[in-house]
């Protein structure tokens, strides 16, 4: 069907920032406008995931060009789903950074580019054309780097340069994928390389340009090998910046590995031996790299590394079952690493430091506070009834099924250390008495009580989301298994997409 | 000329990717610019360089009969170009700043400990 709605979620946030550009320098004004457009985006958003549900896949041709030709927009379910997720951290980090960055950050346009960025991720959630998705990418990183700049400190800095050339290095493989691709098929549309790429002979190369995909999804996404740039960048900018990065960012690189190997380039055998060895070790690494770390943001981002090969290990697999577990995991993961930054920030807040040696008694002197937080540190590792846990029981049962057991120990090792760090950094925090020599400023009490609301309040607004993702997860997971029906069965996408012709 | 700009391209490829593994910012800096340019000709390639046949169909045809030049990737390159203009010009930005800070031009220097900010 085609419905031009599907451009909504991306004009709403593209008119927010070019509307704040005219407001440059007034700082009061963006952030009004700011919350504003992030709302008006999150409504539109939960139209479209409406709509989808209801009748389908949406298409749009732009600018009437039939579908191979043109460019294409598609809304299929895992697309909207993720909008709508986007949509709702971006509501919450707008909320959080409207009292949480300092006004010289404002200053330089802070707001503006956060909104270009999450107009990068709607773009390229919701685009069918590979060459479009690149560009949407760079959208993405140009903004994330200016995003990670921001403020200039000399931490910054150092962590931007190593954030920039790995992510420049991605864009560099990923274009180099699509011209060979191009020059194999001779098509863009994703639907319909889909159908070409199954003509050719040569699968050779057509292994080799998946090997390009891997590699520059890999980078983004912070897999095995090549995560380097991630734990040494993400802890540098302010916890707001940060948040939409840990949440958002290397989702995207899940979500193009999700598309690209599941309509493109379906993987063999030796693609997915690759991905499941990936899987595995960006787990173990990931986790041993949180046990030894004291900052909170820096374990937080190893944490981050750690869980991006559960989804790895879901892609690897490659079936019903893996799928649904992976993109479960995916809704969930979004809305609780996103809101782990937010929670990294207020404990900055209360603390005067990130620094878990240095801080202690929080639950003390703020119980409720920590009560939240304890809904946020539970939900990530995956307590039972709480949203981190029912992804891995159908990771667990795809893995027993299929005899990956070194996926299945690795997946116990990566939850056990997950639960140690986050009972690690409870009693660090919440529980020990203020260690007396540490030196702390609070800056929460001081603070003016609407600040304080607009504070807590994103925090409490995503714990909420995640208490519905996990205990009303029988919704979560037919949104899940309709997606996973999508993904294995790519026909219902192409059908779609090339079907909609409008003479 | 196709096979000559093969040769290009594997030599632009090979050099950008070696510089960029090397410890200086600059060199950092010139492997990513000879890299993306790498990606560029590369797409150039793709799209049969043949001269003076434009993707123009007679009136009186249907389909094109014989080779052409194909628009698309001259299309994608100049995005490409742009693209990679803008990033490059951040990181020549970024680098200098980062050079007036730390007063080093190797990439190991750059591990302050110092943090903390909101």
């Amino acid at each position: 069907m085609i419905d031009n709605h599907i451009l909504a979620p991306i004009f709403v946030q593209l008119f927010t920032a070019i509307i704040q550009l005219i407001c440059w320098r007034k700082t009061v004004t963006q952030r009004y406008l700011s919350v504003g457009g992030s709302l008006i985006g999150l409504m539109v958003a939960f139209r479209l995931f409406g709509r989808v549900q209801e009748s389908g896949i949406l298409t749009m041709n732009a600018a009437n060009w039939d579908a191979p030709f043109g460019i294409v927009f598609v809304a299929d379910m895992l697309s909207v789903t993720l909008v709508l997720l986007t949509s709702i951290a971006c509501f919450a980090v707008s909320l959080f950074s409207s009292v949480g960055l300092s006004r010289q950050r404002m200053l330089y346009g802070y707001f503006p580019i956060f909104h270009f960025l999450i107009m990068g991720l709607h773009g390229a959630f919701l685009t069918g054309d590979i060459f479009n998705l690149y560009v949407y990418f760079e959208v993405i990183i140009i903004s994330s780097f200016v995003l990670m700049t921001l403020g200039g400190r000399k931490a910054q800095l150092e962590g931007a340069v190593k954030y920039m050339a790995m992510n420049i290095l991605a864009s560099m493989f990923f274009l180099t994928g699509i011209g060979m691709l191009y020059g194999i098929t001779g098509s863009l549309n994703m639907a319909d390389l889909s159908i070409r790429i199954q003509e050719v002979q040569n699968k050779a190369l057509i292994g080799i340009t998946s090997c390009f995909f891997l590699i520059g999804f890999g980078i983004k996404s912070a897999v095995f090998p090549l995560y380097y740039w991630l734990p040494s960048s993400y802890h540098t900018p302010p916890s707001a910046v940060a948040a939409t990065f840990g949440g958002l960012l290397t989702k995207v690189g899940i979500y193009a590995m999700l598309r690209v190997f599941s309509l493109i380039f379906v993987p063999d055998d030796f693609i997915r031996t690759l991905l499941m060895v990936i899987a595995v070790f960006t787990i173990l690494t990931g986790a041993l790299g949180a046990l030894i770390k004291t900052n909170i943001r820096r374990f937080f981002s190893y944490l981050i590394v750690c869980h991006i090969g559960f989804m790895m290990g879901g892609i690897a697999m490659f079936s019903k079952v893996a799928l649904m577990g992976a993109v479960f995991y995916l809704i969930h993961d979004i809305m609780v690493k996103t809101n782990m930054f937010l929670v990294a920030g207020l404990i900055r807040q209360l603390g005067g430091t990130m620094d878990m040696s240095k801080l202690g008694g929080l639950y003390r002197n703020y119980p409720k506070i920590s009560l939240l937080i304890a809904i946020v540190l539970f939900s990530l590792v995956g307590i039972p009834p709480l949203s981190g846990f029912w992804p891995k029981v159908f990771l667990f049962q795809e893995a027993f099924a299929q005899h990956q057991y070194f996926y299945v120990a690795a997946l116990i090792i990566g939850s056990f250390i997950t639960l140690y760090v986050i009972a690690n950094m409870w009693v660090q925090v919440f529980w020990k008495n203020i260690p007396p020599s540490a030196e702390t400023e609070n800056l929460f009490a001081p603070m003016p009580p609407y600040k304080k609301i607009l504070m807590v309040l994103p925090i409490g607004l995503m714990a909420l989301v995640t208490l519905y993702i996990g205990l009303n997860a029988e919704a979560i997971v037919k949104i899940a298994d309709i997606i996973s029906t999508q993904l294995i069965d790519p026909s219902a996408y192409i059908d779609a997409v090339l079907g909609n012709k409008t003479d | 000329m196709e096979l000559l700009l093969v040769l290009v391209l594997g030599l632009l490829y090979a050099a950008g990717i070696y510089l960029v593994l090397r410890r200086s910012m600059v060199r950092l800096l010139l492997g990513i610019m000879l890299l993306s340019n790498g990606a560029n000709v590369l797409i150039f390639v793709i799209g049969n360089i043949t001269k003076g046949s434009p993707p123009v169909i007679g009136s009186m045809e249907k389909v094109f009969q014989e080779v052409y030049a194909d628009p698309i990737p001259q299309a994608l390159i100049l995005t490409a170009i742009v693209i990679s203009f803008g990033l490059t010009s951040f990181a020549i930005v970024l680098l200098k700043r980062v050079y007036a800070l730390v007063d080093s031009d190797d990439l190991d220097d750059l591990n302050t400990p110092e943090e903390e900010d909101i």
